[in-house]
């Protein structure tokens, strides 16, 4: 693997080992509709304290992608069909579930993007963040008390020891998303994944949690996995952006190059797609052409050779591999000197 | 709460009025309690008195007064079977029918949760298969159909319990059993349902996210949640259940209010029957409360409406 070497290479000197590794993951779904394959063998890393940002459009596979690192796929419809999570020495996707538990919490915690539904509707906010505590760090209930009002206040919650009394529906879909990053920071885990922790909400409340994950993310040092259609979430938060479509990474970068070089069509277009201050009205945006591929009905070559202002004959004979493009920067496309 | 529940007792007196007002028409529809009751040959001094003690010669708004009157003091008048005080003899037996009533839900409860915990596990597996097939048979089957079958089984063919009455704990065994079917197949499919429909909830991916094992959460996060449907379901069936251990109670001799209601339509005996009725209503009034208030205590949004 002579691109990996490169990689390795390159990288040595600046940065630390990674924290988890993702090696040619596969994902398969069983569905009464029949077999499909969600996420195609896609790799990569996260180093210890860097923020990654996963973007793309509804049904590229992020949310795949981070079920499949917690290992919480649904049992009976998915099942990872290849490729390997390397995280602390264990393979996470061979690994066995008595032992996932031990991590899932303590070391990689993820929060959800419908903070609505992601809390127990019949237990206290108190007792919900208990449980990670007394499971992991075996605190008695007066210590765990202690310990959750002390998270909420990192959470920036106001009355931390009221709202240990509270129920998740006296609280409004910022404050519950607050209580969820309680939750998933309790044991200080290594790694937190966001599955578009700021969807579900308006858009004053949206930039109050970004602010507060960037926060919390200095003040910890915990690697962050951010998953969002936004890329301007990503800007102002990521260290590096991975951009994926039709569960593939079509283009991988340092947050400045793809802002500055975008290098595959598809990353083009969502940027000519994003807002900016001065244009108020998002339906005056220009969208990319045509609808998502079915995961189906994968056209062959290149998945968005359909919707691609640069297509021609030759996209359509072979997906095209990640290839280096600049110092860190790969894409998946053949005509990226185009782009 | 405690508003809600004071508020819940004073509309509890509407409720019973409107029952004492059905069954008062019901019993006076149903043809003549003194000529049902007395043979051919008594004397018209006998009727006479009977209707006297009916109040029955009376126009009929003031016979309900009169009803009315004696429920306020808890005076139903005497059995005209056992001459005895009517609500006495409903009490006496009241014991014996909640001993067997509750028995039976208990059965209904534990198996019904447990079974239908099975089937969402085991979902589309052969355990899930066979038990959801024999649930929807039972929802089908006529309960005292089942009665008679245990006795032949256990009693006649076996000897293993006894065929009727009560005493022990071997004559409460196949009575509570045959309750319990009047609700066990329901409780099954309500639970399969909602631990299935459940598991789809992002609160029980996050849950697991901590570090909980599936079978904690199942049983931590899952359940809890499923409890108010089947709460639900039971505080609709309640009739039903009562329905079910009147026949119960005949089929096995129970000796309880069931069969003594039975066993008084059959005599009309007026004073005992309007006892048990009123009885039973105070008694399902107080169930559906207390449905109503686990229902809150499990889940906080209920507590707020
Ligand atoms: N539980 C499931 N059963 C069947 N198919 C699924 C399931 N979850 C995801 N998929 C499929 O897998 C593919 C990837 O879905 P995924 O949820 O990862 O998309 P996403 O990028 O997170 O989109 P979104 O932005 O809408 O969250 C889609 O085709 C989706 O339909
Ligand atoms: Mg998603």
């Amino acid at each position: 693997m002579p691109r990996n070497a490169a990689l390795q290479v390159e990288t040595a000197a600046a940065v630390a080992a990674p924290l988890i590794s993702v090696r040619s993951l596969t994902v398969d779904f069983f569905t009464a509709r029949g077999r499909f394959t969600a996420l195609h063998g896609i790799s990569f890393d996260v180093r210890p304290g860097s923020v990654l940002g996963i973007v793309g459009e509804s049904g590229s596979g992020k949310s795949v992608t981070a079920l499949a690192m917690m290992r919480l796929l649904p049992d009976h419809t998915a099942r990872i069909t290849g490729g390997q999570i390397l995280f602390q020495g264990t393979d996470l996707a061979h690994a066995a579930e008595r032992d996932l538990r031990r991590l899932r919490g303590r070391d990689m915690a993820m929060i959800f993007q419908d903070p609505t539904t992601s809390l127990n509707p019949i237990f206290s906010i108190g007792h919900q963040l208990r449980e990670g505590l007394a499971l992991h760090l075996g605190l008695g209930r007066a210590a765990a008390d202690r310990r959750a009002e002390e998270l909420l206040a990192l959470v920036r919650i106001s009355s931390p020891r009221a709202c240990l009394a509270k129920f998740p529906h006296e609280l409004s879909g910022g404050m519950r998303q607050r209580v969820m990053i309680a939750i998933a920071l309790a044991c200080n885990p290594k790694l937190l994944i966001a599955d578009e922790p700021t969807t579900a909400l308006d858009v004053t409340t949206q930039a109050q949690i970004l602010e507060l994950l960037r926060d919390l993310q200095g003040e910890l040092g915990m690697a962050i996995i951010l998953i969002t259609h936004d890329l301007g979430v990503v800007a102002e938060f990521a260290d590096e952006v991975q951009v994926m479509y039709a569960g593939r990474i079509v283009e991988r970068a340092p947050v400045a190059d793809i802002f500055a070089v975008p290098s595959h069509p598809y990353t083009g277009g969502l940027l000519h797609s994003m807002p900016s201050l001065e244009e108020e009205d998002p339906a005056l945006l220009p969208t990319i052409a045509g609808m998502v591929a079915s995961p189906f009905a994968m056209p062959p070559g290149c998945a968005f050779h359909p919707r691609c202002h640069l297509a021609g004959a030759d996209c359509t004979r072979a997906v095209p591999p990640l290839a280096r493009v600049g110092a860190g920067h790969d894409s998946a496309c053949i005509r990226t000197a185009h782009v | 709460m405690g508003r809600y529940i004071a508020r819940r007792l004073a509309l509890l007196p509407l409720s019973l009025l409107l029952v004492a007002l059905i069954t008062f028409v019901i019993l006076r529809l149903t043809g003549n309690p003194v000529e049902i009751f007395l043979d051919v040959n008594s004397t018209p001094e006998q009727i006479a008195e009977l209707t006297a003690r009916l109040h029955l010669d009376e126009p009929i708004p003031v016979q309900f007064f009169i009803f009315l009157r004696d429920l306020m003091t808890g005076d139903f008048g005497e059995s005209l079977q056992f001459n005895a005080p009517a609500a006495g003899i409903v009490l006496e037996r009241l014991g014996a029918t909640l001993t067997l009533a509750s028995t039976g839900l208990g059965l209904a409860m534990t198996l019904g949760i447990g079974l239908g915990l099975v089937c969402a596990v085991q979902r589309d597996r052969a355990a899930d298969f066979v038990i959801t097939s024999v649930a929807v048979a039972g929802q089908s089957m006529p309960s005292f159909w089942l009665g008679i079958l245990l006795i032949q089984l256990f009693a006649l063919k076996l000897g293993w319990l006894p065929t009727s009455g009560a005493g022990g704990i071997q004559h409460i065994i196949m009575p509570a059993f045959t309750i319990s079917a009047f609700l066990l197949p329901n409780i099954i499919l309500i639970t399969r349902a909602s631990v299935l429909d459940l598991s789809h909830e992002q609160f029980v991916v996050a849950a697991r996210s901590k570090g909980l094992s599936r079978g904690r959460v199942l049983i931590t996060h899952i359940l809890p949640n499923a409890f108010n449907p089947i709460l639900s379901f039971l505080g609709i069936q309640i009739g039903a259940l009562i329905g079910g251990s009147i026949i119960t109670e005949t089929i096995f001799a129970w000796p309880g209010v069931g069969r003594l209601i039975l066993n008084s339509i059959a005599h009309r005996d007026v004073p005992v029957v309007e006892a048990a009725v009123l009885i039973i209503a105070v008694g399902i009034a107080l169930t559906n409360l207390a449905v109503d208030l686990l229902q809150m205590l499990i889940d906080p949004r209920v507590r707020r409406q």
